[in-house]
Order: structure tokens, then C-alpha cells, then sequence
């Protein structure tokens, strides 16, 4: 159209249908990346209206009253807060040495490429295990072998106002072992990704000035990977904050609230399993409450990794 | 000569390697914490593994496939079989990949085919990251308060469809970053050369680019279909949980049984038949997972060698 009709060589004319066609088909990947947007909002919203009654009434009392009692219609979120972090936070500390050593091993040349290739594998496939088939697991395995080291533990260090109830069975302290294994192949691959990235001629440099490999590894390596990992480690603590089956399985969902980790205690996610199916009226609010509590902690979380991941991203 | 070599061997006497040296002592010492770190890490696996294949696998039966679960309690004995919630985990996972698959690859398409780096497709891309690090109950508590509480599809409270909507949520954004990213792997030539050539956009898109990014994208569906077939959180207030066969079309409306419900059910009753079943259920769902797993690592793998 635009050449008009004095051109001699005359463009070809779009036809009307492949026009629309074209049109329609962009409007509708647009549709489809906006629902993103559209679920994401809507989530907040419909958790915010649920939980207004409930904000309404407590507002941040909610935060530091332990008491959860469906008779006399009382709530507060403090023990299942109190449980969400430190299960998630002592889960990281634990899992922090073991995967990035793993992702070590895998990226460093200490053992044959064969073995390394297989730690890798198995760590992958470890993600793959359902979270509901580890609770299984340890309910019926993990449990009834630690038991006697929780025990020991406890008759032993008993003063440590952390150790200071005898294990009864499910507790915090088998949470935390079970979402160690589920945020370890997070850890691990990140970890692994990242270390991977680090340009050979560093290592290079490193051995050539006479460094070991240890050396090499703390002081060249871990440093110029750091970004990455943070932002695993990051991810791994949202999704430990997050995680619902396991630990409700094993952590005894308990509302009293006690120091100690080898006493029976809650999280978020593990009071919204159990309880949102069975409850009405002002109990169904104060779960949203929670519920809204649990997203933002982990949205926080989450926008941090990807900031930490794209603003200390080293330049080589 | 000889008087010369040990000279020369006094003088460069550091260059050699010594064994006891505190440097190449501790050198030593952390790489066996290394070692030791990851053979704890793949420790669980192993274990897990084992058990859930001995124990597990010793209760697999052509009875065990086909039957109906036993409300807990009602027979001591035997639990029944877990042939409806294979069948439910199913129909629900197909329901949510009907729902994520679309959305996700069309999402995809924008971000890598239309959008030129805007602000709408920086929000959109946050809105992924961010909304794949939203906890999976999380997932179940918003379909719960949208679709279940309000009965707003046809009138049914919990069902298939509640439960597929709850999982596709947590699908879309694993499909739409490798539609993504396998979108952007397609080289910028094939694209000039199918629009030199005359065709439209949608043609190009359709007949050209999408063909070639193929294999990543259907990796990245296969890694969404088997996290959405594992989870059980968004499902237990969305699809609950039922003792019967779905298998009229109308039952997508209704309660319907899945693997890793039952799994979580009958976990925590006291009674031993039926936890024995929750075994025979995490075998037949951990062996369809890896299964997932490995196809998709294969196609990746495939994927890795053309480019």
C-alpha cells in the first residue's frame, strides 16, 4: 500500500485473513503472558480478602500469640511462624556444607569424570523423589532410627534449652533432616551451575602462581561463584519455608509452643494442610492470615535471590 | 656431573612435592570432607530408593493395580488396591497439562518472539520467577478460595478439575521459561529467512521457529508434568481425596482419588494394611517420576548434541 500504485515491482498485498491471523495469534501470546500477571495478583488478592476478617481482629498481635484453639476461636500464628524458620533456616546451615562440597566434587577434578557424573545424577534424581513419599519414608524409616540418637542427645545436652524435652517421635528436629534432603539438590545444582561458569584461565592462574588446589577453590573459585550460590542458597530457603507434606508428616503438628527442636511443632504450610479442609468461619481467615504470611515471607525470599543473582554477578 | 645434580637438587629443593607439608596436609584433609559431603548427599537417595523398591515392589500385585482402596478400618487385613488413583492421578495431571501447556507456550512465545524488551515483558518475566518460587499450598489454598468455596464450575465444590487448576498453576512457569529460553536457541537466520521468503509471522512462528525449539520445550513440559504428578499439597482441599472409579465424564466435577493423596492419607492412619498400601503407591508414583525424569534428561541430552 504504502509504495503505491506507480511502483512498477508492486509488493505483495497481505491479505486480509493472514492479517488477522497474525493479529489475533500476537493478542493471544500476549493473553497467555499476561495470565501470569493475572493469576499472580489474583493470588494475593483472594488470600488478602480471605484473611481480612482475620487481620481485622488481631492485626500484628497475630504474629506473637501462640495460642490456636478452634474452640474458643482464639488465634495466633506465633508457633507455626516460629516453626517455618528456624525449621527452614537450621535446614539451610545444614544443607549450605553439604551441597556446595557436593557441587565441589562434581565440578572439581578430585574424582574420575564417571563417579562425578553419577553424584550428579543421583543429587538430580533426588529432586525428583515426591515430598510426600519422604514423609513416608520418615515416618516409618528415618524416625524409629534416629529416635535413640535424639535420646542420647537429649540425656546428654539436656541443659541446651534447644534439646530440652525428650523426643517423643515427630518433632522439628526430623523436619529439619527431611528438608535438608529436599533443598539439598537445589543447593547442589545451583551451586554446581555456577561454579561451572567460573572461567578455566582463574583456576589457570591460580595453580600457576603456585596456589593448591584448596587454595585455588577458597580464594579464586567460591569467590567469583559466590553470586550464584547465594542466590541457590536464597531459593532453597523460600522453597524449605514452603515445603508442606514432609514436614507435616514428621514434625507432630503441635500448637503449643516449646524451644526445644525435638519436641512436636508446626509450620505455615503444615497448619494450612491440616487444617484447611476441616475448618469454617473465622478459623478458614485466620489460615489466609497465615497463609498471607507464609507468601510474603517467601515472596521476600525470592525477589532477593533474583536480585542478589543479577546485581553481584561478577564480570569476566 | 653428579655433584652438579645435587646442587641443583638443594636449590630447587621447594619445587618438589612434599607429602607432609601443612599446605598439601590440609589440601588433603578437605578433600576427603568433600568426598565424605557428597557421598552423605546421595546417602538419602540410596536409602530411600532401596526401601521403596524392596518394600514396596514385594507388595505389587495384579489385584493391588486394579482394585478399589478400603476405608481405613473396615478390613484389617488387606487396604484394597490403589487402580483408582493411579487412574485419578491421571485424568488430573492431563487436566493440568491441558491448562499449563497453552498458556505456558504461548507466554513463552511473547517473551521470546514479540517482546522487545519492554517493561511489560520485564514484569512478566519477574511475575514467573516469582510465581515459581510460590509454595505449592499456596497453590491450593488460592483454588480453594476461588473455585472450591464459591462453587463456581457448575456448581461442585471439590473436584479433578479444582485439582488440575491447583497444579497447572504450579506448571506454567517451568513451561513458559524453556519455551523461553528454547525459543531464544533458534538461530536469528531462520527466522529473517522464513519472513524474507514471504511468510507471515504466525506462519514463521508456527512452521519454523517453534519446530526447531521443539525438543527443549517438550523437555521442560515433561519436568512440569512430573513435579505437578508428585505434588500432593495443592490437592488435598482441591481434589480431596475418593474411594470409588472415576470413570464417568461428569466425575472430572467430582472428589477423585490421586497416588500421592492416597500416599499421605493412609500414611498417617494407625492401621498397618493401610500404610503398607501408601508403600505400594510410592513405588508404582517414584517409578513413573523417574521415568519423567530420565525421558526428559534423554531429550535434553539429544537436544545438547544438534546444537
Amino acid at each position: 500500500m504504502r509504495n503505491g500504485q506507480s511502483s512498477k515491482f508492486l509488493l505483495r498485498q497481505r491479505p486480509l485473513s493472514e492479517r488477522l491471523i497474525d493479529n489475533g495469534f500476537k493478542r493471544l501470546a500476549i493473553a497467555m503472558a499476561a495470565m501470569v500477571a493475572i493469576v499472580l495478583i489474583s493470588i494475593f488478592l483472594v488470600i488478602f480478602l480471605g484473611a481480612s476478617e482475620s487481620i481485622h481482629r488481631y492485626g500484628l498481635k497475630f504474629l506473637v500469640i501462640s495460642e490456636w484453639n478452634p474452640v474458643t476461636d482464639e488465634y495466633g500464628a506465633f508457633t507455626a511462624i516460629y516453626g517455618t524458620i528456624v525449621t527452614s533456616i537450621a535446614s539451610i546451615l545444614i544443607a549450605l556444607p553439604l551441597g556446595v562440597g557436593t557441587s565441589i566434587v562434581i565440578t572439581e577434578d578430585i574424582l574420575p569424570s564417571k563417579l562425578r557424573d553419577l553424584i550428579g545424577l543421583m543429587v538430580e534424581l533426588l529432586a525428583a523423589i515426591p515430598s510426600v513419599v519422604l514423609g513416608l519414608w520418615a515416618i516409618f524409616v528415618m524416625e524409629p532410627f534416629l529416635r535413640p540418637l535424639l535420646l542420647g542427645l537429649h540425656t546428654n545436652f539436656g541443659w541446651i534449652p534447644f534439646l530440652s524435652t525428650e523426643p517423643i517421635g515427630p518433632g522439628m528436629l526430623p523436619a529439619i533432616l527431611i528438608l535438608v534432603i529436599m533443598i539439598l539438590p537445589i543447593i547442589t545444582s545451583i551451586s554446581r551451575d555456577s561454579l561451572k561458569q567460573v572461567p578455566n584461565k582463574l583456576r589457570e592462574a591460580a595453580y600457576g602462581i603456585g596456589a593448591t588446589r584448596w587454595a585455588t577453590i577458597i580464594n579464586v573459585i567460591l569467590p567469583a561463584a559466590i553470586s550464584g550460590i547465594t542466590g541457590g542458597v536464597l531459593l532453597a530457603l523460600g522453597r524449605a519455608m514452603g515445603e508442606t507434606m514432609a514436614v507435616t508428616m514428621i514434625i507432630g503438628n503441635s500448637f503449643s509452643f516449646n524451644w526445644s527442636l525435638l519436641a512436636p511443632g508446626n509450620t505455615i504450610s503444615a497448619m494450612l494442610a491440616n487444617q484447611f479442609g476441616e475448618a469454617d468461619g473465622s478459623q478458614v481467615s485466620s489460615l489466609m492470615y497465615a497463609a498471607l504470611i507464609l507468601m510474603i515471607l517467601t515472596l521476600i525470599v525470592n525477589i532477593l535471590a533474583q536480585l542478589i543473582v543479577k546485581k553481584m554477578r561478577l564480570k569476566y | 656431573m653428579k655433584n652438579i645434580s645435587k646442587k641443583q637438587k638443594s636449590k630447587y629443593e621447594n619445587l618438589y612435592y612434599h607429602p607432609y607439608k601443612k599446605n598439601n596436609i590440609k589440601d588433603k584433609l578437605l578433600t576427603s570432607i568433600s568426598i565424605l559431603f557428597s557421598t552423605i548427599a546421595i546417602l538419602p537417595l540410596v536409602l530411600v530408593l532401596a526401601y521403596i523398591l524392596i518394600k514396596g515392589g514385594s507388595l505389587l500385585s495384579y489385584d493391588l493395580l486394579t482394585n478399589l482402596p478400603e476405608p481405613p478400618g473396615d478390613d484389617i487385613i488387606s487396604a484394597g488396591g490403589i487402580g483408582n488413583a493411579i487412574i485419578g492421578t491421571l485424568i488430573i495431571t492431563i487436566i493440568a497439562t491441558f491448562i499449563s501447556v497453552p498458556i505456558g507456550i504461548g507466554g513463552g512465545i511473547y517473551l521470546a518472539e514479540y517482546s522487545k524488551g519492554a517493561l511489560f515483558s520485564k514484569f512478566i518475566r519477574f511475575g514467573t520467577n516469582v510465581l515459581s518460587g510460590v509454595p505449592s499450598i499456596i497453590a491450593g489454598v488460592f483454588i480453594y478460595g476461588i473455585i472450591v468455596y464459591t462453587k463456581i464450575i457448575f456448581g461442585s465444590n471439590f473436584s479433578a478439575i479444582a485439582g488440575g487448576m491447583a497444579l497447572s498453576i504450579l506448571m506454567i512457569p517451568t513451561v513458559i521459561k524453556t519455551t523461553d529460553e528454547g525459543l531464544k536457541l533458534v538461530s536469528q537466520e531462520l527466522r529473517k529467512g522464513a519472513l524474507g521468503v514471504g511468510a507471515s509471522k504466525f506462519v514463521t512462528i508456527t512452521q519454523i521457529t517453534l519446530p526447531a525449539a521443539i525438543n527443549p520445550i517438550a523437555t521442560g513440559i515433561l519436568l512440569a508434568i512430573a513435579r505437578a504428578a508428585g505434588e500432593t499439597a495443592p490437592l488435598i482441599f482441591t481434589a480431596l481425596f475418593s474411594f470409588y472409579w472415576s470413570s464417568s465424564p461428569q466425575s472430572i466435577l467430582e472428589p477423585i482419588a490421586s497416588l500421592s493423596v492416597l500416599i499421605y492419607n493412609f500414611a498417617i492412619e494407625p492401621y498397618k494394611a493401610q500404610n503398607e498400601l501408601a508403600w505400594a503407591a510410592s513405588f508404582i508414583l517414584v517409578l513413573l517420576l523417574l521415568f519423567l525424569n530420565i525421558l526428559s534428561k534423554w531429550l535434553s541430552k539429544r537436544t545438547n548434541l544438534e546444537t
